[in-house]
C-alpha cells in the first residue's frame, strides 16, 4: 500500500545526509513535507531545486540542510532569503556549502539524471563567471563540429518529493499549470514521494492520461495532504498566498523571529492538518474563481 | 500631470518594448514593464516566462513569475525543459528583459555576490535564467535604478554577460544574441555605443540633470553628442500603472 501519512513517508524514505529534490516551480512546492523534515529533525541532508525558497530558507534555518545544489535562492517578486544568506554570510546555524548553476542548467542535471545520461549539453554559461565559481559546469569540444559547448553533469537525488493536484493509490500522478522539472526530478530520483491535494480513483486518471506526468512505476508512496502546498499554490485549488511571502521577509530578518515562527507553526503543530485547521480562515480566501477547460474526445476503440 | 520617477522609468522602458514580437519576461520590475506593453502600444506581445508560459495574457499583474494568472488563458503551458530547449534555445525570443542588482559600463549583470564569491559581503539570489537569457535572446533590456553602488565600473561578478570588456568582445566569443542595447533608470536612459561598446546616456528624464546621474554613477559616463529628454508617461500609460498593474504601490511609488 502506497498511500500513507506524511509522518511515515519522511520516516522511512528520508534518511540523514540524503540528497533530496523537494521540487516546484513557485506552485505545488510541497511546504507540509519541508515542515515534516524539519519536525523529524533529519540531519546533513543535500538539498537540491531550482529555486529554493520558503521551504528551503526554512529547512536551512532549521539546520537540517549542509548542501545546497540551486541555481536561484530569492524570495521571488519580494528580494533575498535571509535565513540562506546569513547561512552563506555568517555560517549561522551553520556553514552552508553550495553548488551553483543557472535555471537551464539545473534543468540540463535532471534531464541527464532522467534519462541516465552522463552529461548534458547547454548553448549558455559563455561569457558567465559561473563556470570558474562552479567547476562541475565543464565545457568540451563537440565531436560533429568545431564548436565548443558547455555540460553539466547528471543530478540523481536520493529521494524527491513533488506536490500535485491529484494522484491514484497507485502513484500515477497529474499535474496542470506550471510543471517545472516535477516530470524529470521524478525520473532522475532513486526514491519518489509524490503528495497530492486529491486521492482519485484510477478510472479518473485513465480517462485522461495525457496528464499523467509521473507513473506509479517509479512512484514509493503516495500522501494526501490538502493545502500542503500553501503558502505556494496548487492551480485551481488555491492560490499562492502572497501576502506571507512578503511577510517572511520581516519574519526571517532576525533569527529569533524566525524561530518563533518555527515554533509556532512547524514544531508546534503535529502536522499539515493541524496547520491547516490553525490557518482555516486564511486558507479559505484563496481559493479561486472557476476557469474550466471543454472536455476532449479521446475516442473509443474496441 | 504628476508622476513618479518610478512611473517614468516603468513607461519609458515599456517603449523600448516597440515593435518587439516576443520577450522574455525577467523578475522584478521587467514583469510591470512588459504586462504594460502587452495593455498599451504592443497588444500582440508575446509574453514567455521561464516558469513553462509562452503567450501569457495575466488577468493581474503577477507578483511572481510563477503567479497562476500567467497560465489561465496562455497560448500554451509546457515544462521548463520545453521551454528552455525549444523557445529559448531554439532562437525564438527577440528580446529578454531583465533587472540587474549591478551593471557595469560594458552591460554585464551581476545577480550572484556583492564582494568574493567564496566570502561574500552580500549573497544575492543568483543567475535563475538571466545567465542563458543574457546569450540567447535577439537582444536584451535592462530596467533598475541607478546608484553609485548598483552601477560599479565593473562588476564583481558576471552572472550574465553583457558586452564582456567591449568592441568585439561578445562577438569573439561567438555568443549567439546581440546583448545589452539599452539601460532603463529613474534618472536615465543609456543605450551602448557601437564600437567600444560602452554604456553613454542618451536620454535625461525631465528635471534631471547630468551631475545628478554622474553622481549615481561608478565611472567617468559617457554622454551622446545629443542627449535627449525622456517623454513624461501619458494619462493612459499612468491609468494602467496605477488602477491596473500595480493598485498596492509595490513597484511605482
Amino acid at each position: 500500500m502506497k498511500v500513507m501519512t506524511m509522518h511515515a513517508a519522511i520516516r522511512d524514505l528520508v534518511r540523514d545526509g540524503d540528497t533530496v529534490a523537494l521540487e516546484g516551480f513557485t506552485q505545488l512546492i510541497c511546504f507540509a513535507a519541508a515542515h515534516e523534515i524539519i519536525r523529524q529533525r533529519k540531519r546533513d541532508l543535500t538539498l537540491c531545486r531550482l529555486t529554493p525558497d520558503l521551504a528551503y530558507d526554512q529547512m536551512i534555518a532549521a539546520g537540517v540542510c549542509k548542501k545546497l545544489v540551486f541555481s536561484y535562492a530569492g524570495n521571488p517578486g519580494v528580494g533575498s532569503l535571509q535565513a540562506f544568506r546569513r547561512a552563506v554570510e555568517k555560517n549561522e546555524p551553520r556553514a552552508l556549502e553550495l553548488e551553483e548553476y543557472s535555471h537551464f542548467g539545473m534543468v540540463g542535471r535532471y534531464i541527464a539524471g532522467a534519462a541516465r545520461l552522463p552529461f548534458y549539453p547547454v548553448n549558455s554559461y559563455v561569457g558567465s563567471d559561473l563556470p570558474r565559481a562552479n567547476p562541475r559546469i565543464r565545457q568540451i569540444q563537440s565531436p560533429y563540429g568545431a564548436e565548443k559547448i558547455y555540460v553539466v553533469p547528471p543530478l540523481n537525488p536520493d529521494v524527491a518529493i513533488l506536490h500535485a493536484q491529484r494522484a491514484d493509490k497507485n502513484g500515477n500522478t497529474q499535474i496542470w499549470g506550471l510543471t517545472g522539472v516535477q516530470k524529470e526530478a521524478a525520473f532522475a530520483s532513486q526514491r519518489v514521494i509524490v503528495v497530492v491535494e486529491e486521492l482519485v480513483a484510477e478510472s479518473v486518471i485513465r480517462a485522461d492520461p495525457n496528464r499523467t506526468l509521473i507513473p506509479d512505476l517509479i512512484v514509493d508512496a503516495v500522501v494526501v495532504e490538502p493545502f500542503g502546498a500553501h503558502p505556494s499554490y496548487a492551480q485551481g485549488y488555491y492560490d499562492r498566498d502572497n501576502a506571507f511571502y512578503v511577510e517572511w521577509d520581516t519574519i526571517a530578518r532576525e533569527a529569533a523571529t524566525l524561530d518563533a515562527w518555527l515554533d509556532e507553526w512547524v514544531y508546534g503543530v503535529e502536522n499539515r492538518a493541524a496547520y491547516v485547521a490553525k490557518m482555516r480562515a486564511r486558507l479559505e480566501k484563496l481559493k479561486p474563481g472557476d476557469a474550466f477547460a471543454e472536455p476532449i474526445n479521446y475516442g473509443e476503440y474496441r | 500631470m504628476n508622476y513618479s520617477q518610478n512611473e517614468l522609468m516603468i513607461a519609458a522602458a515599456a517603449r523600448e518594448l516597440h515593435g518587439a514580437r516576443v520577450a522574455f519576461v525577467g523578475v522584478g520590475l521587467p514583469n510591470i514593464v512588459c504586462n504594460l506593453a502587452q495593455r498599451s502600444h504592443a497588444p500582440n506581445l508575446e509574453l514567455v516566462y521561464e516558469a513553462g508560459v509562452f503567450g501569457a495574457k495575466p488577468a493581474r499583474l503577477p507578483l511572481s513569475i510563477g503567479d497562476p494568472t500567467i497560465v489561465t488563458g496562455a497560448a500554451s503551458v509546457m515544462g521548463m525543459p520545453d521551454l528552455f530547449q525549444y523557445y529559448l534555445q531554439r532562437g525564438l525570443i527577440d528580446v529578454g528583459f531583465l533587472g540587474a542588482a549591478q551593471i557595469d559600463k560594458f552591460g554585464n549583470i551581476n545577480t550572484t555576490v556583492i564582494g568574493d564569491y567564496k566570502k561574500p559581503k552580500v549573497r544575492l539570489p543568483g543567475s535563475g535564467g538571466a545567465a542563458e537569457i543574457a546569450v540567447l535572446c535577439g537582444k536584451i533590456l535592462v530596467i533598475t535604478r541607478l546608484g553609485k553602488r548598483a552601477f560599479p565600473e565593473r562588476v564583481d561578478f558576471i552572472t550574465s554577460p553583457g558586452h564582456l570588456d567591449g568592441g568585439d568582445a561578445r562577438k569573439n566569443l561567438n555568443v549567439r544574441g546581440r546583448g545589452p542595447e539599452a539601460v532603463i533608470t529613474d534618472l536615465c536612459v543609456l543605450r551602448f555605443a557601437e564600437d567600444t561598446r560602452e554604456m553613454t546616456v542618451t536620454s535625461l528624464h525631465p528635471n534631471v540633470t547630468r551631475d545628478a546621474v554622474q553622481a549615481n554613477i561608478g565611472w567617468a559616463v559617457r554622454f551622446a553628442d545629443q542627449v535627449e529628454t525622456t517623454a513624461p508617461p501619458s494619462a493612459e500609460e499612468l491609468r494602467l500603472i496605477r488602477e491596473e498593474l500595480d493598485p498596492q504601490r509595490l513597484y511605482s511609488r
